[in-house]
Formats: structure tokens, C-alpha cells, sequence
């Protein structure tokens, strides 16, 4: 019986050593992992210069509708009449007809400026991130249209479901404050 | 027309003068344009109380699992626990997939850990150390959705709940190993219950939330016993902790009421009661093992290298670089978004191709490391099984125990402690 009851102090001995130990080690993993910390955390964003408006930030996003949106640089856009973001490519009249829009879900609205200028603006809550129009304003126009995520919606998934799937590897770790790639006249900031 | 117009696109486009303009911008006199709207993510701060909310729930646990000793206190624990952290924070980040950042950050200077993210990792790690698993019991949102829903949990074969306890070990290496290759963070694309919190999902999320949900009705909490990668951690920890469940608040009379008692088949049977071979026997055996496990790892070793080659297509140069040489060899178009993107970037083929050969390297050597691993767990698991227990009475495996504080009610000399705490 004494035996058995020196038996658990030393098992309760070693326990305790173990238990130490493993303070030990946990408090110099924190140690040497908080050197590599950081105060601010980071967000996912899109890289306007390699993003190919492929059209998959629109399905792969975990949301229901897509933390994506078109953003619309004004001071770069040229106010065209014929606008190829809001245009299909051979429309049957340039007017406002869904028929003739290049945006599947009528998010870009048009008005009259002065002669012969057009602005557009898009609504978000609309818009999906289908990149249609930001296809047609990069292709033919000056690139002012242009993918980015929504801080404000993003749920911020550890792993971006998004980035996954996107062929350019595009979606890339931004970090908080600055937490958008906007473009500027004639570059990206 | 049409066609060189797209050339003079991708011409531009690749020599890196993006937002080039076709067409000089108007200056409005009177027009004033319109501002790009921004909106700001939620505040940093938040992520500080979601800290406090985590250590606030630990030390609750703790106190309700050692100390109340109170089921229906870590069940309403639970349901908040799975409301705040599931439903609200939708789940991200969680110590669980924190795994990944750390592991990312010990290896690639660039990327700035958040302290955040270090704090959600380090604490459940350090209560386990003094306190047992009780970040399992009701604190963690997966956890906690699997508990909910247990039926009518059957007993899994103690050979069968060591053999599939070894995925949870094999789960961990290849999620270290895809996150410090930047490929993917394989925890968080696969979290069976991600969906839930969010209402929402892929459809790949969904099938497997709704497979699990089943699955859990009949086997207690699938994912934390056989496949959370976390638990790896919990567990060595926990089996050396401060303070632990002992399902008689003071002395086991071996009733055996409380055998079936826990839906995790944490409690197992003393042992003196089964065969053991001789002292002398276990020795041979135990040198026979240790001599076996460096070999035992060097052949795991040698076949991690080999699947290298194999995980290494989840990476995106990899599959960049098929795709670009699939183009080469005319089967695909240039319309490809692979190709198109890889365009814009204005590298040379060759590049990719030297890009995608270092990664293919960086793999097959890391995949050396986690065969080894597989094969240190395995040997080290039939190491453990070959050394002679004495367990006089009924306890939970502390490893395995996810401190749920079902089996207390089972305990009669609970129910005295209780009556005689009433009567006081």
C-alpha cells in the first residue's frame, strides 16, 4: 500500500514537471512568434493590374451575393457616349434598353453630363461582380471600371474562397489601413 | 479590326501601363464627379473583444467543468459560444485554422501575424495545459454545433478510435505543410461547419456540413475526435495538465454506472482487469519499437516525397504552369483565363515553368518531413498501446476527454455531493 501511494507522488511529481515544462514551452513559442506580430491584421483585396475579369469572384464568394463590386475611378473615365463597359459590342440602338446593356443585372446607371459627355455610376446594390463591364472599360476604354472587395461585406474568411479559384492569383493580403488597390489616372495605386 | 484592337490591348496591358488612357478624361466646369466610395472594414477593436470574449469563455469553462461541475452550465456556455463565434464572428479566425497563420508567419517573414490571431491560437493551448480540453467542452463553435446534435452516439472499437485518432495527426502535417508552401489554407477550405455560421456556402461546404450534422447524430463529435487538427495539440497538453475531470468528486467505488456514460468513449475500463504481458516482455517489446520507429519514418518519409509530387497540384504555379504548357502544346485557347492573366504578369513562359519547378522541389522535400511525421505518430501511438497501464478506476482518458461534463450525473457519489450541498 505505501508502495502504491509513493508510486503517485512520483507520477504526480512528474505530472507537475511535464506541466511546467509545457509553459515553458508555450510561453517562448509566444515569445518568439509575437517578434513576427504584428498590431494590425490584414484583408483580403484585388489586384486591379492582374485581374482578368474572368467572372469568378461573382460565384466563388462564400456570401450569397458576392462581396465583389465594380468600383468606378471617375477621374479616369472619358464620360464616352458610347461607353464599352455599359454597351453591349453591337447594340441594336445606344440607348438605356436592357437589351443594349452589357450588365447583366442594369447596376451601371447612365446620365447626360453635357455634350457629348455620359457618367456612369453603379449601383452596389446591385452589382454582383460579374466583371462584364469592367471587361469592356479595360479592352476599349480607359480602364477606369474595375474590381475590388467590399471591406464592408467581406466576411474576411481566414482562407478567401475566392482566391482559390482566381487564375490570375490576384487576391492577394492587403494590409488594414489600406485596405483598397485603387487605380488613379493613368497607374495603380 | 477587332483582332488588332485586342492585340494593341494585350500589348499594353503587358508592358505594365495599365489605366492607360484611350481617351483624354473631360475637366467639367460646372460637373462635380462623383467620389469612389470605400467602405471602411469593421474596426480593428473588435478583434480585441472577440479576445476578451475567448478568455472570458475559458475561464467560465474552466470553472463550470472542474469546479460547478455543471452540465447545464456548460450547455448554455455552449449555445452562446456557438451563437457568438459561429453566428456572429461567422466563424473566422478560430484557433483551430490559427494553426495555419502561425505556421505561415514561423516560416515567411513577410506576412504580419495579427496579434490577434496569435492570442486566438496561444489561449485555449494554455488552459489546456491547466485546465484539460475545456476549450473543446464549450467554446469551440465546431465543437459545440457536433454536440448539440448527438442522438444516439454508438462505441467505436477502442482499436478503431486509436487508428482513426491518427488523422487528426496526419491532418495537422499536411495542413502545416500546405499553408508554409503558401498554397492553401486546407483547414479553413475544409471546415465541415463554416456553412452553418454563415448561412451560406459552396456547394462542396454544404454537402459536407450536412454529412457531418448526420454523422455526428451517431458517432459523438467526428470531426474533433478524427480529424480536428487542433486536437493534436490539446491533447498532448491536456494529458499533462494542472488539474483534470474526475468523474467521482472524491473516491471511484467502481460502481461501473458511469462506463457508458460519456458519447466520446473518453472513459475506458481499468485496467487490471485485462491481460498484460510480463515486465520483462513489455521491455523486449518496447526496445524492438524504438529501434523500428527511425526505419518506420524513413519508409513514411520516402513516400510523403513521392506524394509531393502529387499535393503539390493544389498549389497555383503548378497549375499555372500546366495550363501555360497545355497552351504551348495548342489546347488551349489564349482566350484561357489562366493564359490571359499570365499575360498581364509580362513574364516568359520559361519563367512560369522555373517558378513551377523550385515549387515542385520545395514539396518533394517537404514532403519527406511529413511522412516522417506520419511515421514518428504511428510508431510512437503502438509505442504508447505496448506500455503497461494500471488504471485502478473509472477516469476519462485525459487526452481524449473533451471535458463535455456529461458522465458526472452518472456518479452516484455525485449525486451525494450534490444532496449534501443542498442540504448545507
Amino acid at each position: 500500500m505505501a508502495n502504491e501511494k509513493e508510486d503517485v507522488t512520483r507520477r504526480e511529481f512528474l505530472r507537475t514537471g511535464l506541466c511546467g515544462a509545457g509553459v515553458a514551452v508555450l510561453g517562448s513559442a509566444v515569445g518568439l512568434l509575437a517578434r513576427r506580430a504584428s498590431a494590425g491584421s490584414t484583408l483580403w483585396q484585388i489586384d486591379p493590374d492582374k485581374c482578368v475579369q474572368c467572372g469568378r469572384c461573382a460565384n466563388e464568394c462564400v456570401l450569397g451575393v458576392s462581396a465583389v463590386k465594380c468600383v468606378h475611378a471617375y477621374a479616369m473615365c472619358g464620360y464616352c457616349d458610347r461607353c464599352t463597359g455599359f454597351f453591349e459590342p453591337e447594340p441594336a440602338a445606344f440607348d438605356t434598353g436592357a437589351e443594349n446593356q452589357l450588365c447583366p443585372v442594369g447596376a451601371i446607371k447612365r446620365s447626360f453630363i453635357e455634350d457629348p459627355y455620359y457618367e456612369y455610376i453603379i449601383d452596389d446594390n446591385l452589382c454582383y461582380g460579374c466583371g462584364k463591364c469592367v471587361k469592356g472599360c479595360e479592352k476599349f476604354g480607359n480602364g477606369s471600371l474595375f474590381l475590388q472587395i467590399r471591406q464592408d461585406l467581406c466576411v474576411k474568411c481566414n482562407q478567401c474562397a475566392i482566391a482559390l479559384a482566381c487564375p490570375g492569383q490576384a487576391i492577394i493580403r492587403v494590409p488594414a489601413d489600406r485596405p483598397y488597390l485603387l487605380k488613379n489616372r493613368g497607374e495603380t495605386s | 479590326m477587332f483582332r488588332t484592337l485586342i492585340l494593341i490591348a494585350i500589348l499594353l496591358s503587358a508592358s505594365g501601363a495599365l489605366g492607360v488612357q484611350r481617351v483624354q478624361p473631360p475637366e467639367f466646369e460646372e460637373h462635380e464627379l462623383p467620389t469612389t466610395e470605400t467602405p471602411a472594414p469593421a474596426a480593428a477593436a473588435w478583434q480585441y473583444a472577440d479576445v476578451a470574449v475567448l478568455a472570458a469563455a475559458l475561464s467560465l469553462a474552466a470553472w463550470l467543468v472542474l469546479k460547478r461541475r455543471s452540465r447545464r452550465g456548460v450547455f448554455v456556455l455552449m449555445i452562446f459560444s456557438i451563437a457568438y463565434f459561429g453566428f456572429w464572428r461567422k466563424g473566422c479566425v478560430c484557433p483551430v485554422g490559427a494553426i495555419q497563420n502561425v505556421a505561415l508567419a514561423a516560416v515567411d517573414s513577410s506576412y504580419a501575424l495579427p496579434f490577434a490571431v496569435l492570442a486566438f491560437f496561444m489561449l485555449p493551448l494554455f488552459f489546456a495545459l491547466f485546465f484539460g480540453r475545456v476549450f473543446c467542452s464549450s467554446v469551440c463553435p465546431l465543437g459545440g454545433a457536433q454536440d448539440l446534435v448527438v442522438f444516439r452516439p454508438i462505441r467505436i472499437p477502442l482499436w478503431l478510435e486509436h487508428a482513426l485518432g491518427l488523422l487528426t495527426y496526419a491532418y495537422l502535417g499536411a495542413a502545416v505543410l500546405f499553408a508554409i508552401t503558401g498554397t492553401t489554407f486546407l483547414i479553413c477550405r475544409y471546415d465541415p461547419f463554416i456553412a452553418l455560421f454563415r448561412l451560406s456556402g459552396n456547394r462542396d461546404m454544404l454537402v459536407m456540413g450536412a454529412a457531418f450534422v448526420l454523422l455526428s447524430m451517431f458517432i459523438g463529435r467526428p470531426y474533433c475526435r478524427f480529424l480536428c487538427p487542433y486536437s493534436v495539440l490539446l491533447r498532448v497538453l491536456s494529458r499533462v495538465s494542472r488539474w483534470r475531470v474526475s468523474i467521482a468528486p472524491d473516491e471511484c467505488i467502481q460502481c461501473r454506472l458511469c462506463e457508458d456514460a460519456c458519447p466520446y468513449g473518453a472513459i475506458r475500463k481499468p485496467a487490471q482487469s485485462q491481460e498484460t504481458p510480463s515486465r520483462s516482455e513489455g521491455k523486449v517489446r518496447l526496445a524492438v519499437l524504438l529501434f523500428l520507429l527511425p526505419a518506420l519514418m524513413l519508409v513514411t518519409g520516402w513516400l510523403g516525397h513521392l506524394g509531393g509530387n502529387g499535393f503539390s497540384r493544389m498549389n497555383a504555379s503548378i497549375r499555372r504552369a500546366e495550363r501555360l504548357w497545355l497552351y504551348e502544346k495548342g489546347k488551349l485557347s489564349e482566350a484561357e483565363d489562366e493564359v490571359a492573366a499570365f499575360r498581364k504578369t509580362g513574364k516568359t513562359f520559361q519563367q512560369a515553368y522555373t517558378e513551377a519547378r523550385s515549387v515542385r522541389t520545395n514539396y518533394s522535400r517537404t514532403g519527406w518531413l511529413l511522412g516522417a511525421w506520419i511515421g514518428f505518430v504511428i510508431g510512437m501511438k503502438l509505442i504508447v498501446l505496448s506500455v503497461r497501464r494500471r488504471r485502478t478506476n473509472y477516469e476519462p482518458e485525459r487526452g481524449a476527454c473533451l471535458a463535455c461534463a456529461r458522465c458526472y450525473a452518472s456518479c452516484p457519489k455525485e449525486h451525494q455531493r450534490l444532496k449534501k450541498q443542498g442540504a448545507r
